[in-house]
């Protein structure tokens, strides 16, 4: 539609911002990409989304939407004739969410942890981090995806942290694939669609990104 | 039939409540359990692994854990007494503040209640908070003239935050400061169906009452 006006205020190195990509990528959505200094939020985001100031956001004719997986969903919905990324029987659907929702409630903690600590309390975020991928690795089986034979919303929502992963290896000083070799092989199979690795950040880039975050919280 | 639909809940949990309230409110048959959630049973821990938690709804021996998930589920699956909007940008809207008081007012209204330490800053929070479900309120309920998934969610600010103010003597949901909420939390403990879901208010405070006992011992 010529007149639709898709705007995505986004940081280049967010998990989150990266699932809305993902999303627009897949249904083919034209938009105008708007990147955000963290550090120095614009008057335009502030005013987007007051409550929680951050992105990615969604300007969708100009009503925002806010929170990345509300923000895939609206998206799947709105342009629902294209790559469905919700199953369409509602307790398929309701799967999905919940582990849509682990991802959420498990994953940045387990990852931040892992990178931004040392010694005694790096061992244990590295273990919590492991028992989280283990987690979703046992969820995964041995589906192609999440989503079972097609990619799907719980895939958006995880395969961004793959763009991390380098990053956590680097400083947990482990091997994602040695415990996780099956989680890595989805990963692999979804960065094999355009609309994942056009959207994913440079692993290497995060890596140095993590590493100036690290400087700057004193954890070196 | 009944027996197609089962609830495992706990008549003090909120998170449990919302469900309750969603099938009532769309005359859904179910047979619920009652959790004890310092015993909980093994069939609880079967059909919730990950969570250990209530609510777990259970259809067609299919089960379901966490109250908004829950909550949609049902929502998609009976269609009458629609809680949830058809336009994707207010359903997106609904979501978010539904998200908002979980991930946000819910934690701050834990600490404002239990954490003696963390008090003082968790109640300026909670204000701060509110204000923008105040903001957000321009119809009976936030689901306009109906009950809808914000409504429902927002059961932990209607019905609990006001026995926990019997309770821990903090005063923050006020007519002065929130006149909308105030008159909206009134509505939705008084609406018909949603009354009789409700444990009492006499209820609900002594139970509240003993665990702010047992913690602070």
């Amino acid at each position: 539609m010529a007149d639709e006006e898709v705007i995505l205020l986004d940081f280049w190195g967010s998990m989150f911002g990266m699932r809305v990509r993902i999303a627009l990528a897949e249904k083919g959505i034209k938009y105008e990409y708007k990147e955000e200094d963290l550090w120095n939020k614009s008057t335009l985001l502030v005013e987007m989304n007051p409550i929680h100031k951050r992105i990615p956001v969604l300007i969708h004719n100009g009503k925002s939407i806010c929170e990345s997986l509300i923000i895939v969903q609206y998206v799947d919905e709105v342009w629902h004739g294209k790559a469905p990324l919700l199953p369409s029987d509602p307790y398929q659907r309701a799967h999905a969410r919940f582990w849509a929702d682990v991802v959420d409630d498990k994953m940045y903690d387990a990852g931040k942890n892992v990178w931004a600590t040392k010694g005694e309390d790096q061992e244990a975020a590295n273990k919590v981090f492991f028992d989280t991928l283990k987690l979703l690795e046992a969820e995964l089986g041995d589906k192609p995806y999440f989503g079972g034979d097609s990619f799907g919303f719980v895939d958006v929502a995880l395969i961004p942290y793959y763009s991390w992963f380098h990053a956590y290896e680097t400083f947990g000083n482990f091997s994602i694939e040695a415990e996780c070799p099956k989680l890595i092989a989805w990963a692999k199979r979804c960065t094999e669609k355009e609309s994942v690795s056009k959207s994913l950040a440079d692993e290497n880039k995060i890596c140095e990104f993590v590493s100036q975050l690290r400087n700057k919280f004193g954890i070196e | 039939m009944a027996e197609e639909v089962k609830l495992f809940g706990a008549w003090g949990s909120a998170f449990s409540l919302r469900v309750d309230i969603a099938l009532k409110l769309k005359g859904i048959n179910y047979e619920y359990h009652e959790e004890d959630l310092f015993n909980k049973s093994s069939l609880l821990i079967k059909y919730n692994p990950i969570h250990k938690k209530v609510p777990v709804l259970v259809h067609h021996d299919k089960p379901l854990a966490e109250s908004q998930v829950i909550l949609e589920y049902i929502d998609e699956t009976w269609e009458n007494y629609p809680i949830l909007p058809k336009d994707p940008y207010e359903r997106a809207k609904a979501r978010f503040w539904a998200r908002f008081i979980d991930d946000k007012c819910f934690p701050a209204i834990w600490k404002a209640y239990w954490s003696k330490d963390e008090r003082e800053k968790a109640v300026e929070e909670l204000i701060e908070l509110l204000k923008f479900l105040e903001n957000e309120l321009d119809d009976n309920f936030f689901g306009g003239e109906t009950v809808g998934l914000v409504d429902i969610v927002g059961n932990i600010i209607a019905h609990w935050l006001p026995a926990l103010h019997e309770v821990a003597g903090v005063e923050i949901l006020t007519e002065e400061k929130f006149p909308k909420l105030c008159r909206w939390s009134h509505e939705f403990v008084n609406h018909s169906v949603v009354k009789e879901v409700l444990p009492s208010r006499e209820k609900l405070i002594a139970f509240l009452r003993d665990r702010l006992e047992s913690r602070s011992s």
